[in-house]
């Protein structure tokens, strides 16, 4: 018996902002690379919902019972964020333990080795990592630039060796309580100390420690073959730590700092899933991860590596778009935001809102068990032969439904999201699905067009975000 | 049909004896109890009655503060003492309560019944109607009844083969008319005439409705006097005969539909129209209709409803438009006060709007001769609301028989 990862699944934003803009609506120039930028109807539980979506391509989600939700972004301070992760994803209510790890940028692997724990001890089975995260730096600053937003997630089990994909050998971690970048309770943007302290007493320091660890314990730098090494996208830097500590520049699996940016707690797993979606059979891998302290794992490759999916990485990364507008990202992140719209019509309900999340959240609809018509959302009744409470509820989360049809809207948007897509979908049991369409382009718009569904942020009614599901052009990797 | 209506034959039974209307606009100057009084005292004096003389009055109106009854209309009249009760069924709301009022008299409950619709929507604070279509808190967004008509046209040019181009310049042809006739009405909202390039040239609102695809959102009121007919006559020489009328309903959201439902032909539109024809003796409305008043809110909506009502062949609406067929001087003439388009929509009015429009003309007293239509005998109002699947509608005749 072996402990380790059985799956993966990550996720991108559509939208990149690529770093020169930024650096020329200050009036300066260059900037390389792109940052990842969350859409203004995502925050870090629908991108973790994203990336988990990914994991339940080889893991059956009733078969998860455990939940770790990771970031330093969630969108409550109070109350459980995986809570509300684990319906999204569908999970059973009456099986999953559930918590969120927060407060570190090393809060993804802080979980990952939370769950490797639970499976050890039993507690668990299949316990899900989803990381994701949308930090913000001070506008203008070098982290604003360089930090990007994305999610990645793994299940973790115990398994035979075809059951795996990788095993996990060794793990160790060290702690250091050090002010090199926080952010306080109630604060917007990232802090840092000055750069030389963080980067010798912090990035440095910790990480050398962790390593000389993971040396001290039988193994040799040219055991790996691939490292995953977190680090800020300074590539002096990262030089720097490979020189000190002997390892080949070659055997570096990106963490998309250049394209995505510095993921924060989802950025250690997204080079793991990175590493794990080009692995070979027999191959070690080495994950450092950094953030008050440091934590390392050992990973084996397994043979069930070659029944692995499709990578999701490559494909989220070729299917993005740049954002055209420096001033829409600083709106979007609440920094310089634009003018309200008019109000909504309807009243909040926090009751309505927790007695229909099976129909919000979970995307549950109904078939008959008399005549089989599918209707969306749940019907007691149902609409083509009246039988009464005789159904079975579906889920759509997985539909590649057909663009019923849909109208572009220009006039009912917010001002920094000025264009909606009203859409009914048609999904394969006939239900027809009325919401709106995220990440098009508006010209590729069309009726009998290809969509899937992806967890969004809908409106704040009652002070609180309220999620459901939009449908967009397939991006997602299912196979 | 309901078995009431198979049994009791309303069509003649019932009369419009007075109405009136306000002048539809921004009417920053004036408050909701000015424009029931405006439209009241306007309908009483066309009947010849007290507002004593009303035994019960139905209220149309969707934007009031909630909880408010029918008081705004005892407030701003004094009738109080009497059942004066508010229905709110979107753009429906007036004729529902025309309906109501002649449900009242025909049952022999009253003599005198009224029917007021008026809505003060430049109070609200901000343009248009306020985003979301009242789904559901959680599924809410920030979507709109443009963006949700306009599903129709998408879903319209798959089924008949039209390109966007061709319902898009049909749509405007809808506009131009309505405009054109609007240009006539001393009471209308706007009186601006348009070119076929200003309609093309207009901002988007949703594709494919432009902004003169779009109706404004107006203040106004509107009211109607109703009796047996075999009163009538006492109060006036031209009373104008209630023929039928209809209302169907459909769910909050056909949206969900997943059969028989796709989206270029309604169930609410179609059912409210049978149960009118089959009360008015109407079989073919294309030739029986002398005049129409129906509910463009968008062109698009003017459009499926000559489908649904029956005065266009399935897939021909766009042919019948480029043959004017709708225009004042067309075979069938559609929305010649200017319509919610152009008359505006203060959306509890709108039904008794229509219907006015349709009383006058049938008098021969519009209050603009160049508008008045000859020789009309037989006219039709209807409404259609929410987002949507409400539909209403009234036939009116000048004779009986």
């Amino acid at each position: 018996m072996k402990y380790g990862i059985k799956s993966t699944g990550a996720y991108l934003p559509y939208r990149y902002l690529p770093k020169a803009d930024i650096s020329k609506a200050w009036g300066g120039k260059g900037g390389k690379g792109e940052k990842s930028v969350a859409d203004v109807d995502e925050d870090s539980i629908t991108m973790a919902v994203e990336a988990a979506l990914g994991c339940f391509r080889t893991t059956k989600r009733s078969d998860v019972d455990a939940l770790y939700f990771a970031t330093t972004t969630a969108p409550y301070a109070e109350k459980q964020n995986a809570a509300l992760i684990s319906v999204a994803c569908d999970l059973l209510d009456d099986k999953v333990f559930t918590a969120d790890v927060t407060s570190s940028t090393r809060a993804g692997t802080n979980a990952l080795r939370l769950a490797l724990d639970s499976v050890k001890a039993g507690s668990a089975e299949k316990a899900l990592v989803t990381a994701a995260e949308t930090r913000n730096g001070f506008p203008k600053s070098a982290q604003e630039a360089g930090f990007g937003d994305a999610a990645a997630a793994v299940v973790v089990a115990a398994g035979e060796a075809e059951d795996l994909l990788a095993s996990v050998d060794f793990q160790a971690s060290v702690n250091e309580e050090i002010n090199d970048y926080w952010r306080n309770a109630d604060e917007k943007f990232v802090r840092h100390a000055e750069k030389r302290f963080c980067d010798e007493e912090g990035y440095l320091l910790q990480v050398g420690l962790i390593l000389k660890k993971v040396l001290q314990s039988g193994y040799c730098a040219e055991d790996f073959a691939k490292v995953v090494l977190v680090n800020q996208g300074n590539p002096k830097l990262l030089k720097k730590l490979l020189v000190k500590n002997g390892i080949a520049e070659e055997k570096l699996v990106s963490t998309f700092t250049d394209t995505v940016g510095d993921s924060g707690a989802a950025q250690a797993l997204l080079g793991l899933v990175n590493a794990l979606e080009n692995a070979e059979e027999g191959e070690k891998i080495l994950l450092v991860d950094y953030g008050n302290g440091a934590s390392a794992f050992v990973l084996t490759v397994q043979p069930g590596i070659k029944d692995r999916p499709v990578a999701q990485i490559a494909h989220y990364l070729a299917t993005r778009a740049p954002l055209d507008s420096y001033a829409r990202f600083l709106s979007w992140r609440g920094i310089a935001t634009a003018e309200p719209g008019t109000p909504y019509k309807v009243q909040p309900s926090w009751a309505q809102t927790w007695r229909e999340q099976r129909i919000n959240l979970r995307l549950h609809g109904s078939v008959c068990k008399k005549c089989g018509s599918a209707l969306f959302p749940i019907n007691r009744v149902c609409d083509c032969c009246g039988s009464k409470d005789e159904y079975e509820e579906f889920s759509a989360q997985e539909e590649i439904g057909k663009l019923y049809t849909f109208s572009i809207d220009e006039f009912a948007g917010q001002s920094d999201d000025p264009v909606i897509i009203q859409a009914v979908a048609e999904v394969s049991n006939g239900a027809h699905i009325y919401t709106l369409m995220t990440d098009f382009v508006r010209e590729e718009v069309k009726v009998d067009m290809d969509v899937e569904f992806t967890f969004r942020r809908f409106n704040e009614l009652g002070n609180f975000p309220n999620y459901f599901w939009k449908i967009r052009p397939v991006r997602r990797e299912v196979r | 049909m309901a078995e009431y209506f198979k049994n009791k034959n309303i069509k003649d039974e019932l009369a419009i004896i007075g109405m009136g209307c306000t002048k539809f606009g921004e009417r920053w100057d004036v408050g909701l109890s000015d424009l029931i009084i405006d439209a009241a005292f306007e309908a009483f004096e066309d009947a010849g009655i007290k507002p004593s003389d009303v035994e019960v009055c139905y209220f149309a109106n969707t934007n009031a503060p909630n909880n408010c009854s029918g008081t705004p209309v005892t407030d701003a009249l004094k009738i109080h003492g009497i059942p004066v009760t508010r229905n709110e069924n979107w753009c429906t709301s007036g004729h529902i309560a025309l309906i109501n009022a002649c449900l009242a008299v025909s049952s022999g409950m009253c003599d005198i019944a009224m029917a007021i619709g008026a809505e003060k929507l430049k109070d609200k604070g901000y343009a248009g109607m306020g985003v979301g279509r009242g789904l559901d808190p959680v599924r809410e967004a920030r979507r709109d009844a443009p963006g949700s008509f306009a599903l129709i046209a998408e879903a319209y040019g798959k089924k008949y083969g039209y390109s966007y181009d061709e319902i898009k310049t049909a749509l405007a042809k809808i506009d131009i008319k309505n405009h054109y006739n609007g240009s006539l009405s001393p009471k209308a909202h706007f009186h601006n005439k348009l070119t076929m390039e200003q309609v093309m040239a207009a901002p988007m609102i949703a594709s494919p409705l432009g902004l003169y695809d779009c109706c404004g959102t107006s203040d106004g009121a509107a009211c109607a006097i109703i009796t047996r007919a075999d009163l009538a006559e006492k109060f006036r020489k031209d009373p104008i005969y209630i023929k039928g009328f209809g209302c169907a309903t459909d769910m909050i959201t056909p949206h969900y539909r997943p059969r028989d439902f796709d989206w270029t032909s309604f169930e609410a539109l179609r059912n409210c129209a049978k149960m009118a024809y089959e009360m008015a003796g109407i079989t073919d409305p294309r030739e029986q209709i002398d005049l129409a008043e129906v509910h463009d809110c968008f062109s698009v909506t003017e459009m499926t409803i000559y489908e649904d009502f029956g005065f266009s062949k399935r897939g021909e609406a766009i042919k019948d438009i480029n043959d004017g067929f709708f225009e004042r001087t067309g075979g069938l003439p559609v929305n010649v006060d200017g319509g919610l388009k152009c008359f505006g929509h203060p959306v509890g009015a709108s039904g008794i709007r229509m219907t006015y429009e349709i009383y006058k003309q049938l008098q021969h007293k519009v209050d603009n001769p160049e508008r008045q239509l000859e020789d009309v005998h037989i006219g039709l109002s209807q409404t259609f609301g929410g987002p949507p699947q409400i539909a209403a509608c009234m036939i009116l005749g000048n004779e009986k028989g």
